[in-house]
């Protein structure tokens, strides 16, 4: 076992894990985030995405290990209790979830594009959404649901 | 005509309400089987065969049982002398219980995938690393693969049964075989490929058993959580009220999820077995290899038409391609494949032989549009062909055999055996084919077709389908009025991701008069309500919703009642309000203060007729005959469901089907060698639609012919959106090539369409 | 699918990465980005006992642009490459290449170094080395050495590395200025391994084409430059009518796998058919 001290959704954590556990695994199921989901476990759905250091990485790609010192953000720590963030309305609004498996990873990693990338058009939006596979939505909810948020990110600091 | 909904100052239903379930979905507070977790949790994973047919002569668990970290092993030789089987849930038949699946192979495995022992260990990662030490013995015999091999019986399955046809399923209607003289008659053998629904949330199950109470509980059920509980009851020798199934949120339904599978009774088993709760959550990999495979039907028809362009006959002989064993709802599909193989359209003749034929490959049961995929993909082909030999245009040709609304209640072929008869109810078909043409722009775009274009040609399909919906016997509902004021509702339906809570909540409100923060919303699970019939055929809100319907009839009721007792007056004279009953004389309770006596309401809504939800596809391909790439350009999808209870969602369920239909064409497909090994275990080869493959995906959603079944009106949709999409597209692609190509077989992957441009020159 | 056990490294110097791969039972692995690391270990297919993670040792990440070429790091991501202002100009190629690697989330781990090291045979960056004439910089327990890329790809997941060794770079020559350039591939879907792919440049030199480079990648065993290709391109003006022979040449020269995805005798015909536009597209043909 290998302590790992990082942060997550701003807050400081340490775990104790094995080398071959998975950011994925530990986020969920160590720290109890189950936010993030499993779906293919080998990198191509991208169900898992979470966000460190900013950046959006499939989480079961990634080992808790590698974590040491870097700041994890999951759908947890994008989400408030009070209600929904822009672009999480923006999904309700569109018809944009249906089973909601694949949901926290789009999230994310939309948020992620968004917050670098405020104008990104379509065709970006669709190119960046082709890492995560959704079953239910044929996506043309979620395109027009990234596109309205858009506006929420820009003019804010990046 | 159906009764008005009641509640004039309500109007829910109808309405785009935006999803209650979103609310928790969107933040990742949903809670799917394997966000739960217990103390004391041991972990279950499973050896699969990797050969495809062979004797089992036995399991070496020393090295595995040797590792620090596992707490049992568990073989059929655990289950001592009868390993049990899993039964046909849908259309069973007495003569098939030879060829159910035992839970877990005892002699003989019949498939890649089998399960042949479970690991139970107190890490996932730990029961992994088990299976690695565990040594099946497997004396290998020749494989199954193909429904040739299996129709010529060299090698058996079942030896005992001295056939690998499991059943041969015929529909008939009228007088098919008949000489049909001077009539034109096109023959074609067709195939569709093995694909499956491929849930983004993978199966799981834990499973707990409460030594002190006797009782069994499962979290992870779905689907038909009280047919599977009645199963594993009787599998497990228990009273069925000492098993509780709890269902959880559910990624993805789409008809495989919630089928009785091997694990759902190895886990619970296994849970019994070491006194543990245990947790198994399956893997991608297995998720491939052991969920329901779907799709497979190979045909050989002969449609005949009068030189007027009247469908005289519809006949001829399909193989379905049904895997190992006939389990579950593996009859659905072969049934429906010739049920429905007429569709819409007015056929006064029918004879369909579909055989059921087993195969050393993952067995098979129903997804989204069982049978109807396929059918559809079958005749939509050869309406195309033959309008063309006929010299009528392929739009004309189909608005002259569409079933008109004069000719319903129409019959469809009546399938044996069991026997089913079908009637299509209601529908103006003709007209959701011309708006779909009119959506699609089709006249203008037809000077496109067949011309080549910057490189690529440009094609236009259309393709009409009918869904059928509400599967009967019964659903039921109970209401009761909850002391801080708010209704609960508790259906037997389930969740598989379609936003039932949504729907209900919306039908429940409208008939409380009553706003929807007031319902409170419980499904799916077997401690609500005394029985339920789940969420397929497109049956959770006609059935569902018609129960919920009849249960607030009589809470209503109850609660005049109740209202009248205490403010001296006569029921009949108490007025309800949202949150108040009113007496005449003005004297008014809380529904909060009338909760106090306990009130509720049952509602049970019947019904044995289908309904038949309808519509019409068109579409508009390019194609770079090169490199094979078909882009599609345009795509409409129009579909009359009776009543809309909630547009967008339903818009956004048909535009999500057309895109697993487009998967269905163009990328999915689980490959076997000749070995019967499956050879796309994973998502980098078993491909599924990625938001940069199809961009233009519309949806019109109507309720205009209403259904006969319930008070609702509705007729039940979700699945019509992937019906009808093999046909469209291979109907495009070959009017693309002005007919120079005729795509028979699926999927139109790159590499098969350009091989079948270069044959054609 | 739990990742098999394995012991794990986070050397800070190069000289200790490759001392830890060196010794023990051989098995060890190096860990770059892990984006195609991770996913054999899921499938359990492979089993390291050590996995030596790269990511403590500095300098690893470095594109540095000069006179001679551009040297890139074996960290270098791919989302580093898009995201720099300078590789555009200095490397066009290696840029628009880059543009089909897998996805948005992979792009920010996978690492060019670790993507040559499993030297698939559709994958972009080793196509890019064989390209642009790429020198990959080793560093093994008995010293360093350079390979050039064209004697580094030996076949599908084998390369000229040692179990012992690393690489620590790449430096493809200097892009002058107005090279002409062309890169097509086709996938079943975007951002999959390529069914084949085709890159050429060459430099016009009075309205004629010279040195003249055609390299392929999916279908073949390994990345390679189409000689028969590039004889026909050079000292030529390229015209429709070139592309297409040249488009032939290459479909005659491959020997393309035959997989799940596509037989072979398409995935040859595909292959001549993005030479010839891939050539149209530098000769401004498209």
């Amino acid at each position: 076992m290998r302590d790992v001290a990082f942060e997550v959704n701003g807050k400081a954590c340490r775990v104790a894990v094995e080398p071959r556990t998975t950011l994925a695994d530990c986020l969920r199921h160590d720290l109890g985030l189950t936010g993030t989901h499993v779906a293919c476990a080998h990198g191509v759905c991208g169900a898992c995405t979470v966000l460190v250091d900013g950046e959006a990485v499939r989480s079961c790609l990634t080992l808790a290990v590698q974590m040491e010192g870097a700041a994890v953000t999951t759908i947890e720590g994008l989400s408030s209790e009070d209600g929904l963030s822009p672009l999480q309305a923006a999904f309700r609004k569109h018809g944009a979830v249906q089973c909601g498996f694949c949901t926290p990873g789009i999230i994310t990693t939309m948020h992620a594009l968004l917050t670098t990338e405020p104008h990104a058009d379509e065709a970006r939006v669709r190119e960046v959404l082709s890492g995560n596979i959704c079953r239910c939505t044929g996506y043309m909810a979620m395109v027009a649901a990234v596109l309205e948020a858009r506006a929420a990110y820009q003019g804010a600091p990046a | 005509m159906n009764a008005p909904l009641r509640g004039p100052g309500n109007n829910f239903v109808g309405q785009s309400v935006e999803r209650l379930e979103d609310m928790r979905l969107l933040r990742g507070q949903g809670l799917f089987t394997d966000d739960v977790s217990r103390p004391g949790l041991v972990h279950a994973a499973i050896l699969r065969s990797t050969v495809a047919h062979g004797w089992l002569r036995g399991v070496d668990s020393a090295a595995a049982l040797a590792l620090p970290g596992v707490v049992a092993v568990i073989t059929a030789a655990t289950m001592g002398a009868k390993v049990p089987a899993i039964p046909m849930r849908l259309a069973p038949l007495d003569e098939l219980e030879p060829y159910w699946q035992p839970v877990i192979a005892a002699d003989k495995v019949r498939y890649v995938g089998e399960p042949i022992a479970v690991v139970l260990a107190e890490s996932a990662a730990i029961a992994e690393d088990a299976l690695e030490l565990l040594v099946a013995e497997i004396e290998a015999l020749p494989p199954v693969v193909d429904t040739a091999t299996a129709l010529a019986d060299g090698t058996l399955l079942f030896e005992a049964q001295g056939t690998n046809l499991a059943v041969l399923y015929t529909a008939q209607k009228g007088e098919a075989q008949a000489e049909f003289p001077g009539a034109y008659v096109r023959r074609e053998k067709m195939d569709t490929q093995r694909h499956t629904a491929t849930t983004m949330e993978t199966r799981g199950l834990l499973a707990e058993w409460d030594a002190t109470t006797e009782v069994l509980r499962i979290h992870g059920a779905s689907k038909v959580p009280f047919a599977s509980r009645g199963m594993l009851a009787k599998q497990m020798g228990l009273p069925e009220t000492s098993i509780e199934m709890i269902e959880v949120d559910v990624g993805g339904g789409f008809g495989m999820r919630g089928e009785f599978y091997p694990e759902d009774f190895l886990v619970p088993f296994a849970a019994k077995h070491c006194g543990r709760p245990v947790k198994w959550i399956e893997d991608r990999r297995e998720h491939l290899l052991a969920c329901n495979h779907a799709r497979e039907f190979d045909c050989d028809l002969e449609l005949v038409c009068s030189r007027e362009g009247d469908i005289l006959a519809l006949r001829g002989t399909v193989n379905g391609n049904m895997g190992a064993y006939m389990r579950a709802n593996v009859a659905v599909a072969p049934r429906n494949v010739g049920q429905f193989l007429s569709g819409p359209y007015a056929v006064p003749n029918v004879h369909v032989e579909v055989r059921a034929l087993l195969t050393n490959k993952t067995p098979t049961g129903t997804y989204r549009g069982p049978g109807r995929f396929e059918a559809d993909f079958f005749r939509e082909r050869l309406l195309d062909l033959a309008a063309d030999d006929l010299g009528i245009d392929r739009v004309a040709f189909r608005r002259r055999n569409l079933v008109k609304m004069a000719e319903m209640p129409y019959p469809l072929a009546t399938v044996t055996p069991p026997k089913k008869e079908e009637k299509l109810d209601s529908g103006d078909y003709v007209m959701t084919m011309d708006l779909a043409l009119a959506e699609l722009d089709w006249d203008a775009k037809l000077p496109l077709q067949g011309k080549l274009i910057d490189g690529r040609y440009h094609g236009l399909g259309v393709a009409c389908f009918i869904e059928g919906g509400a599967a009967g016997p019964r659903e039921r509902a109970r209401v009761e009025l909850v002391e801080d004021g708010t209704v609960a509702v508790y259906v037997g339906s389930t969740l598989v991701g379609q936003g039932l809570e949504t729907v209900m909540t919306q039908i429940a409100a409208d008939a409380m008069e009553c706003s929807m923060d007031t319902i409170r919303f419980f499904h799916g699970s077997t401690t609500y309500v005394s029985e339920g019939f789940g969420s397929f055929h497109s049956r959770s809100t006609v059935m569902g919703g018609s129960a919920i319907l009849l249960a607030i009839e009589e809470l209503r009721q109850r609660m005049r009642e109740a209202a009248a007792a205490r403010l001296g007056c006569k029921a009949e004279a108490v007025r309800l309000e949202e949150g108040r009953a009113v007496a005449p004389g003005g004297g008014a309770l809380s529904w909060a203060e009338l909760a106090t006596a306990g009130l509720s309401g049952d509602g049970v809504f019947h019904n044995h007729t289908h309904t038949y939800a309808y519509g019409a596809h068109a579409c508009h391909v390019a194609v770079d005959p090169r490199s094979g790439h078909v882009e599609v350009v345009d795509y409409v999808a129009v579909e009359d469901v009776g009543r809309m209870i909630n547009p967008l969602a339903l818009q956004g369920q048909i535009v999500g089907a057309v895109v697993q239909g487009l998967g269905g064409v163009f990328l999915e497909h689980l490959v076997y060698d000749a070995e019967g090994q499956l050879l796309t275990g994973s998502f980098a080869d078993y491909l599924l639609p990625t938001a940069t493959d199809y961009r233009s995906i519309r949806a019109v959603a109507m309720g205009v012919h209403t259904g006969a079944v319930g008070p609702l009106g509705a007729k039940g949709a979700g699945e019509g959106g992937i019906i009808p999409v093999g046909g469209c597209i291979a109907n495009a692609v070959a009017a693309a090539f002005s007919g120079k190509v005729q795509p028979m077989s699926l999927p139109l992957s790159p590499s098969r369409l350009w091989a079948m441009i270069e044959a054609a020159g | 699918m739990k990742l098999p056990a394995f012991d794990y490294a986070t050397p800070t110097s190069i000289g200790e990465a490759v001392a830890l791969l060196a010794a023990g039972d051989g098995s060890a692995r190096p860990l770059s980005g892990g984006q195609t690391l991770m996913p054999l270990l899921a499938f359990r297919l492979t089993a390291p006992s050590l996995l030596v993670d790269l990511r403590g040792i500095p300098g690893l990440d470095a594109v540095e642009i000069g006179e001679a070429g551009t040297r890139l790091g074996a960290r270098v991501r791919w989302c580093d490459i898009e995201a720099h202002a300078g590789l555009a100009a200095a490397q066009p190629l290696l840029v628009a290449m880059i543009g089909h690697v897998a996805h948005y989330q992979i792009r920010k781990r996978g690492t060019l170094g670790g993507s040559m090291a499993h030297a698939d045979p559709a994958a972009e960056m080793p196509g890019v080395a064989v390209a642009c004439d790429g020198v990959l910089h080793l560093v093994g327990a008995g010293g360093a050495r350079d390979v050039a890329a064209r004697d580094f790809f030996l076949g599908p997941l084998t390369t000229a590395l040692a179990a012992d060794e690393l690489i620590v770079g790449i430096t493809l020559p200097a892009w002058p200025h107005g090279r002409r350039w062309g890169f097509q591939e086709f996938a079943r879907r975007r951002g999959d391994f390529a069914l084949a792919g085709v890159a050429v440049h060459y430099d016009e030199v009075g309205g004629r084409a010279v040195g003249a480079h055609v390299a392929v990648i999916g279908a073949c065993s390994a990345p390679h430059r189409v000689a028969a290709a590039e004889a026909l391109l050079e000292g030529s003006a390229v015209t429709s009518a070139l592309a297409a022979e040249v488009g032939r040449a290459v479909a005659a020269s491959v020997s393309p796998p035959e997989d799940i995805h596509a037989t072979a005798a398409y995935r040859r015909s595909l292959a001549g058919t993005l030479a010839e536009r891939a050539l149209a597209a530098a000769g401004g043909l498209a």
